[in-house]
């Protein structure tokens, strides 16, 4: 050991403040910047979005003497899918609001719920495509449609995901409990799966209720 | 050319090999096979000595598993000088051409080669030599000059590594099988969608990127997250070494920036694989929508590059000049302006789409604008040298270099900026010369100084100095010598990428640049001996003090190598000179007290991924889709097994740390 002045000189000075050292370990709660670090990331995928959204705006008027917006969206199929993912967002909601009062068994329930009302967002659409593309209105078709279905088609692949991510969150669960770790993770697919709840409300304003008024 | 006879006749050998054969690898280019009995005589050598000496092993658990950010540092300036050699190839290799290609001469190259060498050069040097070097210096300064252990998330750390190597392999491919894509670098369409470059080229330019950027993304998120979160007690914003808050900077940009090259790009991808109309002449597509795209990336991407460097400058001339550096906060904010203002200037690259006079005259004087704080940053690095007491190390000269060297890039920056000049400047050699010298001058200078910098603090001993200034006096005179004739020839109205000339009176211009470029690449071959003497006389260049420049910030107060922990105990910070402040006030090095330190545990997931992402591209790159599906499952099959390991951190027990710095004592003791 050595002598106390010196290890009291690196540490403290003369009133007790810390020094130049803190004397112990400071405890880093684990995950603390996992937060910070999810939202920078959201933020850079809503910058992809936006991309997408200039691309539309841009070629959104180019039919190429094909079918517009007028002859090819149904709108109460799109409110019914829009229905779909803001409930799904409510009960997600709902999962985190179990997930806080540590009930294993209600936040997976909800958990489950979402799953399945993303589902239903995803086969609506699908079938919206499919009907698209029957009707001769491929992404091929016209500059309009390429921008329509990568604009739209990205946000469908990011549900995909975000339901794939779900179901390995609730094995996580399944397996773990509500630990902080999977706390943590339930919490950045929350944000996720709000963010791309925003990113539609935006392509159902700006792609389908104003391209009928175009 | 004609295509091997399995690839017409066969349908199975497509279904394996989609578009590949053998027709695929170029044996009638003696150069690039040339290069290919090199590369594979290296390789093997490289496989040898590794499988001889019995370092696989070492290499896996040490290095390419390991989470240290000091570690990842290394190894991505490993990656960007190894992708610089490749680069500066692809240079000398058009020098040479347009110096030749005179009175009815074709040169040496073919246009087919020709045409990817300058694309090449363009995306590697770009991608994989500026991109990984800097941010190898972020990844090994940052968390020691804030006094963190490592970065927030370690794990991702790794991954983007080797997403950023697995984009480079991607990108060293297209030289041996196939082709690169011929373009130019940011591969506008419609030359770039299928119907003018049907072949593999553009996809090997489009999945190395995808790929590569991915990494490159994750990383700035990793690098802002630690900045803002894992700062030492005591580290308020404005107390933050000039480095980190240009760094902070640079990687907001390339958070900002990235998500654009990849829709861009992915949108590219569609009209080349699926047919859609985005870029294309017909159908209602908008060639020009890419070209606005691409810079709303590239432009910030510019920025992003020297940003970080300007911080190394700074810290430089404040250390050199032994001095705290003069205007901290004007320097902060005036790198704060640079960025936002990086992003309001992008149109400047094309006046000439014809967007009309009120358009071109704001991103005209947006442009103009940028020179201001970057002005005010010259002359803050001025203001510190005055008076300071200047030693003039090898960074020192690097710095001066620069400043010399990038002040006439900017003013040819701000001529380039002006519309009407513009529409006579553009795609012409002035304009390579403009950016070679902002670039070379900026980025490059910056590198070579953080590079003899930094170097001690990396390994323990300095760099040497006799072959380090014949290296310096070789780059700067041989950049002077090989750009400046490119101004001339860009005055006359010669533009870019051509391959023959016919006027006879420009090959004397021409001649000149090569001599330059051959001068560069003596600079280069000197600080490879440089490094080598270096390390063949490391017991002579020593440094046991951690501190051999009399440095100014945080990384010096820690021995050279830094332990695996970085700091025994978290600094405290009261002073944004942090360890000037702790010198001056007679700090004394704890030596006993010591505890355990937590630490994140090595994985090997991002080679894997890394390993799959390669395989994913090649499979897009050849259609071979059952490899492209097969290795797109593995990827998503590993990344979530991968989070099913919740054990991702173990302690350093308090004995081991308690050894490490009982040497340390021991070392500072002997030496005085």
């Amino acid at each position: 050991m050595a002598s106390a002045p010196t290890v009291d000189a690196a540490f403290l000075d003369k009133d007790g403040n810390p020094l130049f050292h803190l004397e112990h370990e400071p405890h880093h709660p684990e995950g603390s910047s996992t937060m910070l670090g999810f939202w920078i990331y959201l933020m850079s995928d809503c910058l992809i979005f936006a991309c997408l959204f200039a691309t539309y705006a841009v070629l959104g008027g180019n039919y190429a003497a094909g079918p517009g917006p007028k002859d090819l969206f149904d709108l109460p199929l799109v409110a019914l899918n829009t229905a779909m993912l803001l409930f799904s967002s409510i009960t997600y909601g709902f999962a985190m609001l179990a997930m806080e009062k540590n009930r294993v068994a209600a936040t997976q329930g909800w958990l489950a719920i979402t799953g399945l009302f993303g589902l239903a967002f995803l086969g609506i659409e699908l079938y919206e495509f499919a009907h698209l593309i029957h009707e001769g209105a491929t992404p091929m078709r016209s500059g309009f449609l390429s921008a329509f279905f990568a604009l739209v088609g990205t946000h469908g692949l990011h549900v995909t995901f975000g339901i794939i991510w779900l179901v390995t969150l609730m094995a996580q669960v399944a397996k773990k409990g509500l630990i902080p770790a999977n706390q943590r993770r339930l919490m950045c697919l929350s944000m996720f799966w709000h963010f791309l709840d925003v990113v539609w409300i935006g392509v159902f304003t700006f792609v389908y209720l104003m391209g009928m008024l175009r | 050319m004609s295509p091997h006879p399995a690839s017409e006749n066969s349908g199975i050998w497509k279904l394996i090999f989609g578009r590949l054969d053998w027709s695929a690898v170029p044996v009638h280019e003696p150069i690039v096979m040339g290069t290919f009995v090199a590369v594979v005589i290296g390789g093997v050598a490289i496989l040898g000595i590794v499988t001889k000496y019995r370092l696989w092993g070492w290499l896996w658990r040490d290095w390419f598993t390991t989470v240290d950010h000091k570690r990842i540092g290394i190894m991505y300036m490993i990656l960007g000088l190894i992708m610089f050699l490749r680069g500066f190839a692809d240079a000398i290799m058009m020098r040479l051409q347009q110096a030749w290609a005179f009175n009815g001469s074709e040169g040496y190259l073919n246009a087919h080669h020709y045409d990817q060498i300058f694309t090449a050069h363009g995306v590697i040097m770009i991608f994989f030599v500026a991109m990984p070097m800097i941010t190898g210096i972020m990844n090994y300064m940052v968390p020691l000059q804030i006094g963190a252990r490592d970065v927030s998330f370690p794990f991702l750390n790794n991954f983007s590594f080797w997403m950023t190597t697995a984009g480079a392999v991607i990108t060293m491919m297209s030289l041996f099988v196939g082709e690169f894509a011929r373009t130019g670098w940011l591969a506008y369409p419609p030359l770039s969608g299928i119907a003018y470059s049907p072949g593999v080229g553009v996809d090997y330019y489009i999945w190395g990127l995808q790929i590569a950027g991915i990494g490159t993304l994750l990383s700035g998120v990793n690098l802002i997250a630690t900045i803002v979160k894992m700062r030492a007690p005591g580290m308020s914003m404005m107390k933050l070494p000039i480095f980190v808050w240009t760094s902070l900077c640079s990687n907001i940009l390339i958070v900002a920036a990235f998500p654009v090259l990849t829709a861009v790009l992915a949108l590219l991808s569609l009209d080349r694989y699926v047919g859609t109309a985005f870029f294309t002449n017909d159908m209602g597509g908008n060639p020009m929508m890419y070209v606005n795209l691409i810079w709303i990336w590239g432009h910030p991407e510019v920025y992003i590059l020297i940003l970080p460097l300007f911080g190394v400058f700074s810290e430089v001339t404040s250390t050199f000049s032994s001095k705290r550096l003069f205007g901290y906060s004007s320097m902060v904010y005036a790198t704060v302006v640079i960025a936002i203002l990086s992003y309001l200037v992008w149109l400047h690259h094309f006046f000439t789409m014809g967007s009309g006079a009120s358009v071109n005259s704001f991103f005209g004087i947006t442009t103009m604008v940028i020179s201001i704080p970057t002005g005010a940053k010259l002359f803050n690095w001025l203001f510190t040298m005055y008076r300071g007491r200047i030693r003039f190390e090898l960074p020192m000269m690097w710095t001066v270099a620069f400043m010399l060297t990038f002040v006439v890039g900017g003013m040819t920056g701000v001529l380039l900026a002006v519309p009407p000049a513009d529409f006579v400047l553009h795609n012409s050699l002035f304009l390579i010369a403009h950016f070679h010298n902002v670039i070379i001058g900026g980025v490059l200078f910056g590198l070579f100084a953080a590079i003899n910098y930094w170097w001690p603090k990396a390994f323990g001993f300095k760099l040497e100095t006799k072959w380090g200034k014949r290296s310096f006096w070789l780059w700067v005179v041989g950049f002077w010598v090989a750009f400046m004739p490119l101004y001339v020839l860009g005055l006359m109205g010669v533009t870019r990428r051509m391959r023959v000339f016919d006027d006879p009176s420009l090959q004397i211009w021409f001649q000149i640049a090569a001599l330059g470029a051959v001068m560069i690449a003596a600079g280069i071959a000197c600080m490879f001996i440089q490094f080598a003497v270096s390390i063949m006389n490391r017991d002579k260049l020593r440094d046991t003090t951690g501190d051999p420049w009399d440095g100014r910030t945080l990384e010096w107060a820690t021995s050279s190598p830094p332990p695996d922990y970085n700091f025994a105990f978290t600094p405290v910070i009261h002073d944004g000179d942090a360890w000037a402040d702790m010198k001056k006030r007679g700090y004394q090095r704890p030596v006993s007290g010591f505890e355990p330190i937590h630490m994140p545990s090595n994985t090997g997931t991002g080679v894997i991924l890394a390993g799959l992402s390669v395989a994913f591209g090649v499979g897009m790159i050849w259609y071979m889709w059952w490899l492209a599906g097969l290795s797109f499952i593995g990827i998503l099959a590993v990344a979530i097994g991968h989070t099913f390991n919740y054990k991702r951190d173990f302690y350093i027990p308090e004995d081991v740390v308690e050894s490490t710095e009982g040497e340390r004592t021991r070392s500072l003791a002997m030496q005085g």
